[in-house]
């Protein structure tokens, strides 16, 4: 069994409710933060854990926490990005919703480090059920004093809110979720100006994921230098991985950084195997925007090492035989599962999601989405291939935010190491409509 | 057979229990940052006004929150959970995205489309029951396929428990019925 | 004062100039294009990419290149600062680029657009665009409506620049359009029918960089080269009074705003000189103008073939 942080006592009924946690060892980051350390210090702590942020982007939260301006007679403002969208990510909800009170933990120990008086849960909107766990979650903590006015008698005051989305992956993206909390649409802002210095209302704002603020619970508990024996040297801690896909045993684990994939895909305490007694195809490691693994390259490295669930690891190799981290979003996919289809799907959800702003993304993902559509449906031709990877290019990078990055490179990735079964879906795209469409393969269904 | 205007009949303004939950939400931001309160209170709104927002809907939430009505158009229109159409009574929104999809959500869609005799994703039953729609990842990826029906999650979709949920929803509905 | 260079022209800005000001300071084919960015409207820039340019040293203090192509709109330089432009090939491939992404979707419906010939997409296609389509897809289409019965709106050519919007924010009291739905389904619209009949509306369609917004007044009535631009002034107590009024013989088909060599309104002693409504739609008659003379168009446009310049003494025949 590796070392559990988050999750340790998950399996302890009552868990959600105030008094079984408190039991447990419950809010003890706050009394210790607010009792015996200076906020700096809770700052300085989770810069020496080299947490890496567990949103998907792996900056390290407490660099982060570092850069934010501290104007004199400007409210500071924490919001925890709870807008869970990405593709195969679905750990943040299950920490919300089986611990909703180290989710407030979280919060009052970063708020206090921060120098916040307000802080804010951006939830997505179709959590509304989580919402309402963490409201009652809030309330218990208001009542027992955690929260409101002089907490724990130390002259800190807190107040915190959920406030809820509508419906868009694009406000997963900081700025954009700062201004849908504004109220507005969510079109990611132009940087710099950085949250950190121009964030909620023009005040100086961090903005992290929910994993991330309920990980410093533990690093303030257990101390940095604790942390850092766990996983690897640059990867330190623990994760959670939500796995799915074609897996024996889909679900949401915390393992300990450095793990090998081999090892938790395959090892009765995680994945237990494919399904079904079937092989795997492909792995995508870190959500749906990180690049695509053939089953090569999934155990292995290029260089035929083993690969292990870290941030370096993942992405040994680079994009051209690596993947990434990225939030832990675990998709795997078995030997009948049809790449192109997939990816179709994806850049479907991308089109989807875009915000429409600007227009390398507006138009270039619903143009890829519309060749990949034809291409699945055997109405592709081999110039279509080319014609993606050349759109995708020019996307990348281009944009004002990193959507079109998120859009691009899943089709770059299939591309470059599922090349084949693109062309042959062209030249047996009758075969290819029939092939692979879902579980029950229902005859009646046409395209 | 539920005809949209009986769906419509519910309009504005707010009950007075419901006008102090706005009010609570709207407190929550600082004084003149009120628009930060829009998509909660669209959300009870669309609960509240017949599951979606009408243009009155939507100028009554303006007049709320004191903003211009093309401020509360732009941002119900962005977000894809507000429903801007009448819908059946209750609506079905399965999620299409890859993880679901490996996992065999095009065939639950294609199931429920035949259940409820309709054509196209976006349509409502006959009889006014129940809508279809998709959606992309809900964050089950783990638990697929899958749907959300209001507030709930449902997971580990077969088509016999599809039948099942359908059933219970229209249960749910007589038996509310008849209380009324 | 900063020193930063641009295509190996070098030049001393202030501090917090972006680069795309600093660039129209050198002027010339330094400047990229813009079709979002207009410098009396704050708050737009950013959106189309077409500006995009190539830095290839951040500043003296930290000469690394920067790994991406920056907006020079929204992009302030540094001292040292070294960026290129039309000397960059990463730059015009990246800039065709998003000409063939604001193209796809385009109706290229210029042989019955208003907008032609004074058209900035017309004119970025030509500068930096393909010959011929890779785009094998349905385009996606609106139908055209009037909002308010002095504008039309084509939707199908809009590139959601989002200019007139910040218009109606900034000009206007009352904003009753905007951007509706998201991602390619984008578009600008009243969502439900009403007119925008502010005083100062029409000068949407003036910011309009392509025949999205249109004036209905003057719609269809000449190809703009046919037309002869002469700078004019009322007295007017909503606005400046000065205007553009654009003559075919002695009738006059539209009324603009004076607008500089990058399309956009002229500013005098910093305020941007807006017309009005009624001088923009409602003084149609000569009498109702004091003419002072041909408005002076870059001789590259197609209006300037009119020659109407060189004839001062026959102006209005």
């Amino acid at each position: 069994m590796g070392r559990k942080l988050l999750l340790e006592h998950i399996n302890v009924p009552g868990i959600e409710t105030y008094d079984v946690y408190r039991n447990h060892g419950g809010y003890k980051s706050v009394e210790k933060a607010l009792k015996t350390m200076s906020p700096q210090e809770v700052v300085e702590e989770v810069q020496k854990s080299a947490l890496k942020g567990r949103g998907g982007a792996g900056f390290p939260t407490g660099m982060k926490w570092s850069f934010l301006a501290k104007p004199e007679g400007v409210p500071r403002y924490l919001v925890c990005n709870a807008d869970e969208s990405e593709p195969g990510t679905f750990k943040d909800r299950f920490l919300m919703e089986k611990l909703p009170h180290l989710m407030v933990e979280g919060m009052i120990t970063s708020s206090y480090a921060l120098g916040a008086n307000t802080s804010y849960i951006y939830i997505r909107g179709e959590y509304m059920f989580v919402l309402e766990i963490l409201e009652k979650a809030i309330a218990e903590a208001y009542a027992k004093g955690w929260l409101g006015k002089n907490i724990l008698g130390s002259g800190y005051d807190l107040d915190l809110y959920v406030a809820p989305g509508g419906g868009a992956y694009i406000c997963g993206e900081e700025t954009a979720l700062l201004e849908s909390l504004e109220g507005k649409r969510g079109n990611p802002r132009m940087k710099p100006p950085f949250p950190a210095i121009k964030g909620l209302y023009g005040c100086p704002t961090v903005v992290n994921n929910v994993e991330s603020l309920c990980t410093v619970v533990p690093i303030i508990n257990i101390g940095a230098d604790e942390y850092l024996k766990i996983g690897t040297e640059k990867s330190s801690g623990t994760k959670l991985i939500s796995a799915c896909g074609n897996l024996a045993r889909p679900g949401v684990y915390e393992i300990e950084l450095g793990i090998s994939v081999e090892e938790f895909i395959y090892g009765d305490e995680w994945c237990r195997g494919i399904a079904n007694g079937k092989k795997i195809k492909a792995l995508i490691p870190g959500g749906s925007s990180v690049p695509i693994l053939p089953a090569h390259l999934i155990t292995k490295t290029a260089t035929g090492e083993d690969r292990f669930m870290s941030y370096e690891s993942l992405s040994d190799g680079g994009f051209a035989s690596g993947s990434m981290l990225g939030s832990g979003g675990f998709i795997v996919f078995d030997e009948d599962q049809c790449i192109v289809r997939n990816t179709w799907n994806f850049a479907r959800f991308y089109a989807h999601e875009s915000c429409g702003q600007c227009s390398p993304c507006r138009e270039g993902t619903s143009w890829m989405e519309k060749v990949l559509h034809r291409l699945e449906t055997g109405k592709g031709n081999m110039r279509d291939i080319d014609l993606l990877a050349e759109i995708n290019k020019k996307i990348e990078g281009n944009t004002i935010c990193p959507l079109g990055d998120a859009a691009a490179w899943p089709v770059a990735a299939a591309i470059r190491h599922f090349r084949e079964e693109f062309e042959w879906h062209v030249t047996h795209p009758e075969e290819a409509v029939k092939r692979n469409y879902g579980l029950l393969k229902t005859p009646s269904i046409t395209l | 057979m539920i005809s949209t205007l009986e769906t419509q009949a519910k309009r504005p303004p707010f009950s007075p229990e419901k006008m102090a939950e706005v009010q609570g939400v709207i407190k929550q931001f600082p004084e003149g940052k009120q628009k930060s309160a829009i998509l909660r209170v669209l959300h009870i709104a669309e609960e509240e006004f017949g599951g979606w927002l009408s243009p009155e809907t939507m100028d009554y939430v303006a007049g709320l929150l004191d903003i211009q009505p093309i401020e509360v158009y732009e941002v119900a229109t962005f977000y894809t959970m507000f429903n801007m159409q009448p819908t059946g009574k209750f609506v079905f929104e399965v999620c299409r995205t890859g993880p679901c999809m490996l996992v065999g959500s095009d065939d639950i869609i294609e199931y429920i489309k035949t259940k409820l005799g309709i054509s196209k994703v976006g349509e409502t039953s006959a009889d006014g029951m129940f809508t279809l729609k998709t959606a992309e990842c809900l964050g089950a990826c783990g638990y697929g396929p899958m749907l959300q029906c209001g507030k709930v999650y449902h997971e580990h979709l077969t088509p016999a428990k599809v039948d099942a949920l359908m059933d219970e929803y229209r249960a749910k509905y007589s038996s509310e019925n008849n209380n009324n | 004062m900063i020193k930063v260079t641009i295509d190996d022209i070098e030049i001393e800005v202030e501090e917090g100039t972006t680069i795309m000001n600093a660039a129209r300071m050198i002027g010339g084919d330094v400047v990229p294009p813009a079709m979002c960015y207009y410098s009396s409207l704050p708050g737009t820039g950013g959106k189309c990419r077409t500006c995009l340019v190539e830095i290839a040293a951040g500043s003296t203090k930290d000469p690394r290149p920067m790994p991406k192509l920056m907006v020079s709109c929204s992009t302030t330089v540094q001292d040292g600062m070294i960026v290129k432009n039309r000397t960059s090939e990463k730059v015009i491939e990246n800039r065709g680029a998003v000409v063939e992404f604001l193209l796809i979707n385009h109706p290229l419906d210029c042989p019955v657009c208003d907008q032609a010939g004074e058209c900035d997409l017309q004119d970025l296609g030509f500068s930096h665009g393909k010959e011929g389509s890779r785009y094998e897809e349905e385009k996606r289409t609106f139908e055209p409506i009037d909002i308010g019965e002095n504008i039309k709106l084509h939707m199908n050519r809009c590139i959601l620049c989002y200019r007139c919007v910040h218009v109606a924010n900034q000009l206007t009291d009352q904003r009753v359009h905007g951007a509706l739905h998201r991602g390619d389904h984008t578009e600008i619209s009243t969502y439900i029918e009403k007119a925008v009949d502010n005083d100062f509306s029409g000068n949407m369609i003036d910011v309009c960089p392509v025949g999205a917004l249109t004036d209905r007044s003057a719609r269809f009535k000449s190809r703009v080269w046919f037309l002869k631009p002469m700078n004019a002034s009322c007295e007017c107590t909503k606005c400046s009074g000065k205007a553009v009024v654009w003559m075919f013989g002695k009738q006059m088909y539209r009324v603009t705003t004076r607008q500089d060599q990058y399309g956009e309104v002229e500013v005098k002693d910093g305020k941007p000189e807006w017309i009005c409504n009624e001088c923009r739609f409602d003084k149609k008659d000569l009498e109702q103008w004091t003419i002072e003379g041909p408005r002076h168009i870059s001789r590259n446009s197609v209006i300037s073939q009119g020659h109407y310049e060189v004839s001062k003494t026959n102006l209005l025949k």
